[in-house]
């Protein structure tokens, strides 16, 4: 059987996959788009047409930026790229051969690609403490998309956790809809502020980012929510579902406040699955502590006609996602023929002057808030590091002393990173273990091997496959 | 927990654990059962303990669920369809 071809394969139907595939579209180039949500927008502007058309108020409240990423979902649309929603790649081939199901348990579909884009965006930090298992506890960026996806607006007793731009953001968010939020335990070390001041003048170049900051900040303060600094120690507790949280400075003795509802954030990290799977080669960024490809300014990775964009190469937000995505479409126009260098050059060089004044903030942010101890290892050594085989700490540490000293040999151990997740609520959180266990960088330690299926796959997905 | 805006259409029935409910569409299975009220959705694979969704965008696998008779089901990431018929997964080592 001869598998459908297209010139450009574009995973990610985000900002970066969208901008990318109207871009490969303008020079003639025949695209597929495949995304497992079951619409457009990524995570960002998820379900903004139907936001646009069933509610268009809050739509509104949602800013110019989403206007901006609507007009950007209707220029894909029509841009006559084919797209694919609720589609879950779970194996690329080195020769560029693409596996995807469908997220309703539709079968296994096979395709090959002149070039692939990945642009599977970013995931939350895992950010393990006693209790982050207990319904009731959700990541920060779950209760944005509850909100964008059906309106749900959290209510009860909501405490916030964590640190980061995208924290204070969906807090915001929260408070102009009306959402009563009583605590926000921020837990950004006193120090990172002078720490990054030596970037905030090339930071000034991206002030109005700034001025939105310091807005955020504003309002969580003068909410009404109570704000407690440099938060060091957490546990969640309840019967069944979470009802309280104790939580610690420094120090000073714990404190209980009662809870319904915890939303936590320690930063996103890039969704390096595939990549990893396709054995490109990655490095660890240790200002923000995860690992990410090896890129080149069109997004190629050490795979040859396979590139990367937006927040899964490194994170720095959606509109950069846009400009890389149309950076990496260009090289694929050049690629194939359908621009020479020159035009190439010359339609690149308005995007490259953009992001670099896109990316002025980033070296600021990215010192201001810094993943930190203990939410990359957790102090309490019960805590449940891999929510599927449920293996704490204590485990891990066992292990490493018994002479496993990497997150390959770590596993068959104690079974962490053997779950369906596939070790991404887990992978990163097991490298900083073995790290600080060995007295090592996790960039020495190493990460998991991510192997095929990347998602779990059934036999019966898999009739007619070859 | 969460709040279900008001002056939606709901349009959509789903039955979930034997009792029907009337749903927005365009939404996620995970989203329309947290709207009415369902915030555990299964028990962990090890220790039995209830879990629900965590991630919201198909990382963590904690909101698996049975759909129309498929185990194991990312309701985070389905969306809901007409007459859908929804289990939890309650035993000990259900999970894939
Ligand atoms: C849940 C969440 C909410 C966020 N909200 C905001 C916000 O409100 N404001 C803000 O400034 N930043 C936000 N961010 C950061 C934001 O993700 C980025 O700045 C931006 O969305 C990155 O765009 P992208 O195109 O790189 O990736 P994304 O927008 O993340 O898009 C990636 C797409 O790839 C798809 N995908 C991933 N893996 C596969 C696979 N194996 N098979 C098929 N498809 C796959 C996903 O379904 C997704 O639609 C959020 C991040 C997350 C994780
Ligand atoms: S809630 Fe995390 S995978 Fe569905």
């Amino acid at each position: 059987m001869s598998l459908p071809q297209y010139d450009y394969v574009i995973i990610g139907a985000g900002p970066a996959g969208m901008a990318a595939a109207v871009e490969a579209r303008q020079h003639g180039l025949n695209v597929l788009v495949l995304d497992e949500q079951p619409a457009v927008g990524g995570q960002i502007y998820r379900n903004i047409e139907d936001l646009e058309e069933q509610r268009p108020d809050e739509f509104q409240k949602l800013g110019a930026d989403y206007q901006e990423a609507f007009e950007l979902a209707q220029r894909f649309r029509a841009s006559g790229a084919e797209y694919r929603p609720g589609r879950s790649i779970w194996q690329i081939d080195p020769d560029l051969t693409l596996y995807h199901i469908g997220q309703d348990g539709g079968p296994s579909e096979t395709c090959h690609a002149q070039r692939i884009l990945i642009a599977t965006g970013a995931m939350e930090r895992p950010m393990p403490f006693p209790g982050w298992t207990l319904p009731g506890v959700l990541a920060c960026t779950a209760a944005d998309v509850l909100y964008k996806s059906s309106g749900l607006l959290p209510r009860g007793e909501i405490v916030l956790l964590g640190s980061g731009p995208l924290l204070l953001l969906i807090a915001c968010r929260l408070l102009d809809a009306g959402v009563k939020i009583a605590a926000y335990l921020d837990t950004n070390p006193h120090l990172a502020p002078f720490q990054a001041l030596p970037y905030l003048p090339k930071a000034l170049r991206g002030h109005e980012y700034l001025r939105k900051g310091i807005a955020m900040l504003w309002q969580m303060f003068t909410s009404g929510a109570k704000v407690h600094l440099g938060v060091t120690g957490l546990e969640a507790d309840g019967e069944g579902h979470l009802q309280k949280v104790r939580f610690q400075q420094g120090s000073a003795p714990w404190k209980e406040l009662p809870a319904d509802l915890l939303l936590l954030h320690h930063g996103v990290v890039p969704n390096i699955q595939i990549t990893r799977q396709l054995g490109c080669e990655h490095t660890w960024y240790e200002k923000q502590r995860y690992w990410e490809p090896v890129l080149d300014q069109w997004g190629n990775t050490s795979i040859e006609n396979v590139a990367v964009a937006g927040d899964s190469g490194r994170v720095c937000g959606s509109a950069n996602s846009v400009l890389t995505g149309r950076l990496a479409a260009l090289e694929t126009a050049r690629a194939l023929g359908k621009i020479d260098l020159a035009q190439q050059t010359a339609l690149a060089a308005p995007l490259l002057k953009k992001q670099d004044q896109e990316l002025a903030i980033r070296p600021f942010l990215d010192t201001l808030f810094p993943p930190r101890h203990p939410w990359l290892v957790p102090k309490n050594e019960e805590t449940l590091v891999c929510r599927c085989e449920e293996v704490r700490v204590r485990e891990i540490r066992d292990a490493v002393r018994l002479g496993a000293l990497s997150p390959d040999r770590v596993k068959p151990m104690v079974r962490c990173g053997m779950g369906p997740c596939q070790a991404r609520m887990c992978g990163l959180t097991v490298s900083e273990i073995i790290a600080d266990e060995r007295q090592v960088s996790p960039a020495d330690v190493g990460y998991f091997r991510v192997r095929s299926p990347i998602k779990p796959v059934t036999l019966g997905q898999l009739t007619g496959v070859e | 927990m969460f709040q279900s805006p008001p002056n939606v259409a709901k349009t959509i029935q789903i039955t979930f654990e034997e009792k029907t409910y009337q749903v927005a569409p365009a939404q996620t299975v995970a989203a329309a059962l947290m709207g009415e009220g369902h915030l555990m959705l299964r028990k962990s694979l090890v220790s039995g303990e209830t879990r629900a969704a965590f991630c919201m965008m198909g990382i963590c696998f904690d909101c698996l669920l049975e759909i129309d008779g498929q185990p194991n089901q990312q309701s985070c990431m389905i969306q809901v369809r007409e007459g859908m018929n929804i289990q939890r997964q309650l035993k000990k080592g259900e999970c894939a």
